[in-house]
């Protein structure tokens, strides 16, 4: 058969790096050189088995997908890292926010952080929408993928939380009366809002159970309008709430394109 | 039970001894054994099952209760719905007085007959309009809607006129206003007495 390749110093160093304990601990399978071996390294990782082993040639092609699922969770990643930085200086009080956002861009290193947080989250909602509108283009919607284009909407409808919930941090005036806008309506739930179609129903004689003070406009500011209670809450939403709640849908919508056979087919 | 008519032969050597001694003797004491009691009956069982999901589940519905009541502070650091604004001859005839209104957001304008508080937020989307001496309107920053100093909307997209607050007399002869009755004028109801101190 043939001949084995000449031992030289590096092959040598390799042979004895990969027959570690170390390295074996690590690594389950030899080098993906082969099909078995590749599909051995996506499913044998955390993170790779959510994705499908193999995908059709189509679905590699930039113009069936335009990357832009990929896209959007890159900036979600992008979105988390410099999130995280900015965390170490904002302080989400009505006596600090306003001015840590000042010195965010005037006084601490490498100032263009907040302006990279704010552009990937501007970025973020655009290409989601893409993403969207190529799904539905491709038809990617369609059984079995009904499930998977729900988890979608939930996904988008959290993209733009956590642009609403961001937009008040600043605490400027456009912030301010930007959530107070928005905030108002949540007035008008059914039911749950003091203004909404149904609230007057809920009382007992003459006492209404859901008033300005109590009602999910409320709830969602903490207090009668946009102040310190709104900011702090805002802030936990924006920063843990919501991330966490999207990180798992994420998690289920991508391994969900693995179980319903990898990225669609050109139609 | 089916070892019964084995364990009346001798244990035959190489069994296990521990299970299979004591048995012949038991037999032997008491001919009729009682079945050992249950631990818990069938019925006391079949009761435990449903009593214990309702005890589970209505703990699980108290604590979701309370978790969302938490979401309720009952101490507001807000400025109180109602507030003395002091006596009325602290005010002039004929001015918009805007000394409550970063406080409390609220108007209090003087004529000659009498007081109404104007609650300072547009009635379009919510935000607070700002009171322009000169040109003798209220005027939102937001979307630009106007106010006449009555209240009554003349421009921009607020789609009615600005809500007046209960303006009464206290006991100790102080102007007051509350925040949590208002007055809406297309319901026809600024003609209440509440709505309007005569002076």
């Amino acid at each position: 058969m043939a001949t084995k390749p000449a031992e030289t110093l590096l092959s040598r160093t390799w042979d004895y790096i990969t027959e570690t304990q170390i390295w074996r601990s690590i690594f389950r399978h030899g080098m993906p050189s082969n099909s078995r071996n590749r599909a051995l390294a996506v499913m044998s990782n955390v993170f790779l088995h959510l994705h499908p082993v193999k995908i059709r040639k189509s679905g590699v092609r930039l113009k069936f997908t335009w990357c832009m699922g990929g896209l959007t969770f890159f900036l979600f990643l992008v979105e988390t890292f410099t999130g995280l930085l900015l965390m170490f200086y904002y302080r989400p009080t009505v006596a600090f926010a306003y001015m840590d956002i000042i010195d965010l861009a005037e006084q601490v290193p490498l100032g263009i952080m907040r302006e990279i947080h704010r552009w990937g989250a501007h970025a973020m909602v655009i290409t989601v929408w893409l993403h969207m509108f190529r799904v539905f283009m491709t038809g990617s919607y369609k059984p079995p993928r009904e499930f998977n284009w729900n988890v979608g909407v939930i996904l988008l409808v959290l993209t733009l939380l956590l642009s609403f919930t961001g937009y008040l941090l600043p605490w400027d005036q456009l912030a301010i009366w930007a959530i107070t806008v928005g905030s108002n309506m949540a007035r008008a739930t059914p039911l749950l809002g003091h203004e909404g179609p149904g609230a007057q129903l809920l009382a007992l004689g003459d006492v209404k159970m859901v008033h300005a003070g109590s009602d999910a406009r409320f709830a969602l500011l903490g207090g009668r309008f946009v102040g310190e209670g709104a900011l702090l809450r805002f802030y936990v939403l924006h920063c843990v709430g919501i991330p966490l709640v999207a990180g798992i849908l994420m998690a289920v919508h991508f391994w969900r394109v693995r179980k319903d056979g990898g990225i669609s087919g050109p139609m | 039970m089916a070892d019964e008519k084995d364990s009346a032969q001798p244990p035959v050597q190489g069994t296990p001894p521990a299970a299979a001694a004591p048995a012949p003797a038991a037999t032997a004491a008491a001919p009729a054994p009682a079945a050992p009691a249950p631990e818990m009956s069938r019925r006391l069982f079949m009761w435990s099952l449903p009593v214990g999901w309702a005890a589970f589940s209505a703990a699980s519905a108290a604590a979701l209760v309370a978790t969302g009541r938490s979401l309720f502070p009952n101490v507001l650091f807000e400025p109180p719905q109602s507030f003395k604004a002091g006596f009325p001859s602290e005010y002039n005839a004929g001015e918009v007085d805007v000394r409550w209104k970063d406080a409390f957001g609220v108007w209090i304008v003087r004529e000659n007959e009498g007081f109404y508080a104007l609650l300072a937020t547009c009635t379009h989307l919510g935000c607070s309009p700002n009171w322009l001496a000169t040109e003798n309107k209220f005027k939102c920053p937001c979307h630009g809607s106007g106010f006449y100093r009555t209240g009554i909307n003349f421009e921009g997209p607020a789609p009615r006129p600005l809500e007046r607050a209960r303006i009464v007399l206290a006991d100790d002869g102080q102007i007051l206003v509350d925040k949590s009755v208002k007055f809406q004028q297309e319901k026809g109801e600024w003609t209440n007495p509440e709505a309007y101190l005569k002076a």
